[in-house]
C-alpha cells in the first residue's frame, strides 16, 4: 500500500508536466495563430511581427513553454488580454475570494444533511421514507442548475419577497442563500446516494451482527460501529465532487450575477483570452489532482485495513 | 441472458418504462422534427412577438416572435443528434481500446491508461469548456477548407461538429476504463481457458467470448453517458461555446430567455425542465437496465 502511495506521488509531477504542456500548446495555438486572432485578418504585417515578438511567440515552442512554466512556478501567470494589463494572478485571486466562500457555504449545508438523509434512508430501507428519499435524490442529480435556479428564483424572490434575487455581499448577507441552495443540491444528492449505499454494505458485516448479539442499542451500533466504517469510502466522493462543482459554479454565478471565478472564466473563455484560459485550466486541474491525493492520504491515515499489506 | 428476458425485466419496472418512453419520444421528435414542429426554428414573426399560450402557438412565442413549441421540437433534433453522434464516435473507440488494453496489457495498456489519466485529471466541465473554446476556431477553420463539409458549413452546422468532436474526445476514456476492468476479470474465467485450449485465437476470444459477457455494464453506462452528453451540450450552449443561435438548442434558449425570468418565467422553465426530465429519463433507464441485466446481483 505504501508502494501505491509513493507511485501516486511520483506520478503527479509527470502528470502536471504533460497537462501544462498540452494546455499551453492548445491554449496558445489551438484556436489558430494567436496574433492573427488578436489583430484580425487584415492586420499590417509589420504590426504582426512586432506583436509576435512582444508576446514572445517568435521563439521556439519549448523555449516558450519552459519560460511560461518557470514564471508560473514563481507565481507570475502573465497578463490578461481582455482586462488589459491586469495580472492574471490578481484577477484569479480576487474571484477566488468570492467563489471559495460561496462554495464552502454550499458544501457546508449539503454534505452534513446529505450524510444524515443517507443514514435515514439506509436505516429505513425499503420503507416509503427510503423510497421517497431515493427518488428525490435521482431527481436532484438529474436536474441541472439552470432548470432549478430560475424556478426557485421566481417563487422565492418574485412571488414571495423572502430572498433577494441576486448579487453578492459576502457570505453573511441573505444574498448568499439562494445560490448556496442551488449549488448544494447536486452535492446533497450525491452524498445521500453514497452514504446510503455505504451504510447498507456495512450493516451486513459480521462485527455489526456481533454488536447486535451483545445486545447493544441500535443508536450505539449505528454511531459507533457502522458510521465510522461506512463514512470512509464516502469521503473519497468529496474529493471528486470538487470537480463537479466547477460546472455548477459557472452557471450559478452567471444566473445570480455573482462576480466569482465562474463568471470571470466564462468571460475569458468566450473572449479567447488565452493566458487567463490556461491559468484557469491548469489551476483547476492542479486543485483537482491535489484534493484527490489528499483524500487518498486521509483514507490511508484513517483506515488501518488499507495500511496493512495484502 | 436473452433479449426477451431483459425486455420482460424492463416491462415490470415502472421507472425504467418511464425513462424508455421519454427517450423514444426524444428520438422520434428529433427524427421527425420538421413534420412535428408547426414553424421553422428560425421563423421570426415580429407581429406575433411575446404571445401567450394559444392555439396557434402552443407554448407562446419569444421576443422575436419565434414559436417556443417549435424551437423545443427542433432542440430535440439538436440534442438527439449530439447524443447519437458523440456516442457513435466515442464508444467504439473506448470499447476497442479497453478490450485490447485489458486483454493484452503491456506497453499499450500503460500508454492508453496514462492518456485516460490525463483526461481524468481535469474537473470534467472545465476540460469540456477548455477544449470547446480552444479547438472551436481551429475546427471551424479546418471544416471550411474541406470541400466535402461544404453543405455543413453553409448550413451553419460547424457548432455541431465542435460540440460532437469535443464530447467524443473526452467520452472514449470512461468507456475504455470500464471495458478494461471487465476484460481483466473475465479473461481469468475458466471458460476462457477452455476456449483457448480448443484453439481459439486472441481476436476470437476478445470478440466472441469476452466482449459479449462484458456487454451489460457497457449498455448501462451508455444510457447514463447519454444523459451526461445532453447536460454537457446544454452547458456549452448555455455559456455560448456550444450550439449558437439561431440554431435551436435548449441550453441557448435558457440563456437568451433568461433576460425575461421575472416577466415571462415559462420561457426559461420549459427548456430547463425538458433538459432535466430527459437526463432523469436516461438515469431511470440506466438503473432499470442494470436491474434487468443483472437480476441476481444485489444492487443497492
Amino acid at each position: 500500500m505504501y508502494g501505491y502511495l509513493v507511485k501516486r506521488v511520483l506520478w503527479i509531477p509527470v502528470l502536471l508536466a504533460v497537462i501544462t504542456f498540452l494546455v499551453f500548446v492548445l491554449g496558445v495555438y489551438g484556436p489558430g495563430d494567436p496574433v492573427q486572432l488578436m489583430l484580425g485578418q487584415h492586420a499590417n504585417p509589420e504590426t504582426v511581427v512586432r506583436l509576435r515578438h512582444e508576446l514572445g511567440l517568435d521563439r521556439p515552442l519549448m523555449v516558450q513553454y519552459t519560460g511560461y512554466i518557470s514564471k508560473f512556478l514563481q507565481g507570475d501567470l502573465g497578463t490578461s488580454l481582455k482586462y488589459r494589463g491586469q495580472p492574471v494572478s490578481r484577477l484569479i485571486g480576487r474571484c477566488l475570494g468570492v467563489s471559495a466562500p460561496l462554495n464552502a457555504v454550499a458544501l457546508g449545508w449539503s454534505i452534513p444533511l446529505g450524510v444524515l438523509l443517507g443514514i435515514l434512508a439506509a436505516y429505513k430501507e425499503n420503507t416509503p421514507i427510503d423510497r421517497i428519499i431515493v427518488l428525490t435524490v435521482v431527481v436532484g442529480i438529474s436536474m441541472p442548475v439552470f432548470a432549478i435556479a430560475p424556478i426557485l428564483l421566481y417563487f422565492l424572490a418574485v412571488k414571495v419577497h423572502v430572498l433577494p434575487p441576486g448579487g453578492w455581499d459576502g457570505i453573511f448577507s441573505t444574498k448568499v442563500i439562494l445560490p448556496a441552495i442551488v449549488l448544494g443540491i447536486g452535492p446533497l444528492a450525491v452524498m445521500v446516494r453514497q452514504t446510503r449505499a455505504a451504510v447498507l454494505t456495512t450493516i451486513s458485516e459480521m462485527y455489526v451482527t456481533t454488536a447486535r448479539a451483545k445486545g447493544l442499542l441500535e443508536g450505539r451500533i449505528m454511531f459507533s460501529h457502522i458510521l465510522p466504517n461506512a463514512l470512509i469510502p464516502v469521503m473519497t466522493i468529496v474529493g471528486l465532487m470538487l470537480g463537479s462543482l466547477v460546472g455548477g459554479a459557472f452557471v450559478t454565478e452567471l444566473l445570480f450575477g455573482i462576480p466569482g471565478c465562474g463568471q470571470l472564466a466564462l468571460q475569458v473563455f468566450t473572449a479567447r483570452d488565452y493566458p487567463m484560459i490556461m491559468a484557469f485550466t491548469i489551476l483547476g486541474a492542479l486543485a483537482f489532482i491535489v484534493s484527490n491525493l489528499l483524500v487518498d492520504f486521509l483514507y490511508f491515515a484513517i483506515d488501518p485495513r488499507i495500511r496493512r499489506p495484502q | 441472458m436473452n433479449l426477451k428476458e431483459v425486455l420482460r425485466g424492463l416491462g415490470h419496472d415502472r421507472l425504467a418504462l418511464f425513462g424508455l418512453t421519454i427517450v423514444v419520444i426524444l428520438l422520434v421528435t428529433g427524427i421527425f422534427a420538421p413534420l412535428i414542429a408547426p414553424y421553422g426554428y428560425k421563423d421570426q414573426n415580429l407581429d406575433a412577438a411575446e404571445q401567450p399560450v394559444s392555439r396557434e402557438h402552443l407554448l407562446g412565442t419569444d421576443q422575436l416572435g419565434r414559436d417556443i413549441f417549435s424551437r423545443i421540437v427542433w432542440g430535440a433534433r439538436t440534442a438527439s443528434f449530439v447524443v447519437v453522434v458523440s456516442l457513435a464516435l466515442g464508444t467504439p473507440v473506448g470499447i476497442f481500446l479497453g478490450a485490447i488494453t485489458g486483454y493484452f496489457g503491456g506497453i499499450v495498456d500503460t500508454i492508453v491508461m496514462r492518456i485516460a489519466d490525463i483526461l481524468f485529471a481535469f474537473p470534467g466541465m472545465l476540460l469540456i469548456f477548455f477544449l470547446a473554446s480552444t479547438l472551436g476556431p481551429r475546427i471551424d477553420q479546418i471544416s471550411r477548407s474541406i470541400a466535402a463539409l461544404d453543405p455543413l458549413v453553409k448550413g451553419g452546422y460547424i457548432d455541431y461538429i465542435v460540440v460532437v468532436v469535443t464530447l467524443s474526445l473526452i467520452g472514449w476514456a470512461g468507456g475504455a476504463r470500464l471495458v478494461r476492468g471487465q476484460f481483466l476479470s473475465i479473461k481469468e474465467r475458466d471458460y476462457i481457458d477452455a476456449a483457448r485450449c480448443l484453439g481459439a485465437s486472441n481476436w476470437r476470444l476478445i470478440f466472441r467470448h469476452i466482449l459479449p459477457n462484458a456487454a451489460s455494464p457497457i449498455i448501462v453506462s451508455l444510457s447514463m453517458g447519454a444523459g451526461g452528453i445532453i447536460l454537457s451540450e446544454a452547458f456549452l450552449s448555455f455559456l455560448g461555446i456550444g450550439i449558437r443561435p439561431p440554431n435551436p438548442s435548449w441550453g441557448a434558449m435558457i440563456f437568451t430567455n433568461y433576460a425575461f425570468w421575472r416577466t415571462r418565467p415559462m420561457l426559461v422553465w420549459i427548456p430547463g425542465l425538458v433538459i432535466g426530465v430527459i437526463i432523469l429519463a436516461f438515469n431511470f433507464l440506466g438503473d432499470g437496465l442494470n436491474r434487468a441485466l443483472n437480476p441476481f446481483s444485489k444492487r443497492r
